[in-house]
């Protein structure tokens, strides 16, 4: 039991170190792609251009 | 009753669903209320049975009104937006807000003289305490959250509010689950758990009720005609979603029988003081963060009349703060019997928590690049920028208090409630404040506020309260806990417990003075209200078309 949880916690620890790093990441780079930018530019428009 | 024509509509298979639902459930109440040997529980069911009639009557009601049904989802090639379940929202933020600050009012005189308490069961500060923290937090923020979200969702979406009925049952059993919450706190109802009180029953009402709200959120979403769901909706869905599993996970309470308000958790031990905890600390960052994020993106850049400074950064902003927020809960378990490692999680989580949260306060105060003239002109978005300003100054001492060392000094003295009203106070009311002023003149087609000089007042009045308030308790905190751990040189305790309360006296008396402005400040911005919608100058058809035809709640 003791081994098990042990494992567990060392699993959490490090995996978890490399699935936070890799989403953060991923999300940097859907923020920066360029070919993105103009969709973000008119998105910040949306509340500005109702009515 | 007719005028001309007749009005009358057979009832749509929704609405004899719903007339058919709440019969059955008002007979289910009704032998409850008869067999349970518990008078508080019976009360409960008694208003639970009443709910249902008046669920039955505004059913049936609705067949009689005139005017084409089903609502059009469009007037004139525009939206038809629905604000009736908006307005509603509104109201009923304000008067609960009313009520929370009131009640935190009299329970922080309680504290400075306690024989405020009156010896009575009902009135004591054990009982008042979580009526005001559901009071502000639940109710008053909880209704900004689902007038604001329903709002914005239709606007950045330019689609109106999915449903018939479902807005309606999302606003109204949302309040009368603040309802059944409330009593039961003062009849002494409670499952022990801080933010969490209600016990089993309103726990299952809150569930059908939250997931129905995700449904309209979502179906609402589904129906936009913008390709691109604006940031203010990323994060009202972050709120939603986990607010609705949190609630769950926190919940898992089974109870003694149908007829007792009684229920045990299944978690025991550590492990649930860490899923209290896990849900505690979340339902600060995401009810009363990412929500109140949402209503940032959308009514600061609206009141600025600029877009937000970086939408990339926003993007990021949302992203990192829900994946690094929802594992700062074990910092509320420090030193006790939770895994060490958990512990050093939670504060290293907490500590990383600090860069989304200036990364959002900076993309909010930067919007006014260019426009900080508007701060001098415009309380209201004087007000929202405080707000960020209070934003950027807790989320910097909450990373700080997580600390283990420091924890170890503030942990369990009023330091922490100085800290919680620095957000909540400072950042929660502030931008729930900014956005209902922005609110009120829009959904009742004004032109503008009754007057921005009471505006002023509110917000000076307030802010000197919250100053008062924050101060008192760091000062209240740091001396009660450097007392609690000074030693003589034999080594025993210097100070015996009470000597410690005596010595926070003052800075109580100081705090509840701060209470005090805080709820003026809020009185009068009920008075501007109330006069913006009985006397306001009507916006002009051309220039404000956030009314549309339809909207005919309220006159």
């Amino acid at each position: 039991m003791d081994a098990t949880y042990q494992w567990l916690a060392g699993f959490a620890q490090s995996a978890g170190l490399l699935y936070f790093v890799g989403m953060f990441l991923v999300v940097c780079v859907y923020a920066f792609w360029p070919r993105n930018r103009a969709r973000f530019e008119r998105a910040a428009l949306t509340p500005l251009q109702e009515d | 009753m007719a005028a001309t024509g007749n009005p009358i509509r057979r009832a749509t298979t929704g609405e004899m669903v719903g007339i058919l639902i709440a019969a059955i459930c008002s007979v289910m109440f009704l032998i409850i209320a008869g067999k349970t040997e518990h008078s508080g529980y019976a009360f409960h069911a008694l208003v639970a049975m009443l709910s249902a009639f008046a669920t039955i009557f505004l059913i049936g009601n609705r067949c009689f009104q005139p005017g084409p049904f089903p609502a059009p989802q469009e007037i004139n090639g525009k939206p038809n937006y629905n604000m009736g379940p908006v307005k509603f929202a509104t109201i009923a933020a304000m008067f609960w807000g009313i009520a929370g600050f009131t009640v935190g009012l009299i329970i922080a005189l309680q504290l400075a003289f306690p024989v405020l308490n009156l010896d009575l069961p009902w009135t004591s500060f054990g009982r008042m305490r979580p009526l005001h923290t559901s009071a502000v937090i639940f109710a008053f923020g909880g209704n900004v959250l689902l007038a604001t979200s329903f709002y914005v969702v239709q606007r950045t979406s330019r689609a109106r509010l999915a449903g018939d009925l479902s807005p309606w049952f999302v606003v109204l059993g949302y309040n009368l689950f603040i309802v059944i919450a409330g009593t039961g706190y003062l009849l002494g109802i409670t499952q022990g758990k801080e933010y969490a009180e209600p016990e089993w029953y309103a726990d299952l009402w809150l569930t059908i009720v939250w997931v129905t709200y995700l449904l309209v959120f979502l179906a609402t979403l589904g129906k936009r005609t913008e390709p691109h769901i604006y940031v203010a909706n990323w994060f009202y869905l972050g709120f939603i979603v986990t607010i609705a599993v949190l609630h769950l996970g926190n919940n898992l309470a089974v109870p003694v029988s149908l007829l007792s308000p009684k229920s045990y958790i299944v978690w025991s031990g550590v492990q649930d003081a860490m899923f209290q905890w896990w849900y505690g600390h979340n339902a600060v960052g995401f009810f009363l963060t990412a929500g109140f994020l949402a209503i940032m993106y959308y009514f600061v850049p609206k009141r600025a009349g600029r877009p937000i400074y970086s939408y990339r950064l926003s993007i990021i902003h949302f992203w990192a703060l829900i994946f690094l927020y929802i594992w700062a809960g074990p910092h509320h378990l420090h030193y006790t019997a939770l895994p060490d490692w958990a512990q050093t999680l939670g504060m290293t989580f907490s500590i990383m928590l600090w860069m989304p949260s200036w990364g959002g306060m900076i993309n909010g105060l930067m919007t006014l690049s260019g426009a900080w003239d508007k701060l001098r002109t415009d309380p209201v978005l004087r007000m929202m920028v405080v707000s960020l300003a209070f934003y950027g100054m807790s989320t910097f001492e909450g990373p700080l208090m997580s600390i283990k060392t420091v924890n170890a000094l503030s942990h369990y003295t009023d330091w922490t409630i100085g800290h919680v009203h620095s957000g909540a106070l400072g950042w929660v009311a502030y931008i729930s404040f900014g956005a209902i002023y922005c609110l009120v003149p829009w959904l009742w087609n004004r032109k503008e506020l009754y007057s921005l000089k009471l505006v002023n007042w509110h917000f000076w009045i307030s802010t000197l309260g919250i100053v008062f308030y924050i101060t008192a308790m760091w000062v209240s905190g740091i001396l009660q806990g450097l007392m609690w751990r000074s030693y003589t040189a034999l080594g025993f305790l210097e100070y015996s417990f009470i000597e410690t309360v005596e010595a926070m006296h003052p800075f109580y008396v100081i705090r509840a003075l701060g209470g005090a402005l805080f709820l003026i400040g809020a009185l009068i911005m009920v008075f501007n209200l109330w006069m913006t919608v009985r006397s306001g100058e009507l916006a002009g058809s051309e220039s404000d078309t956030s009314v549309s035809p339809q909207l005919s709640l309220a006159h």
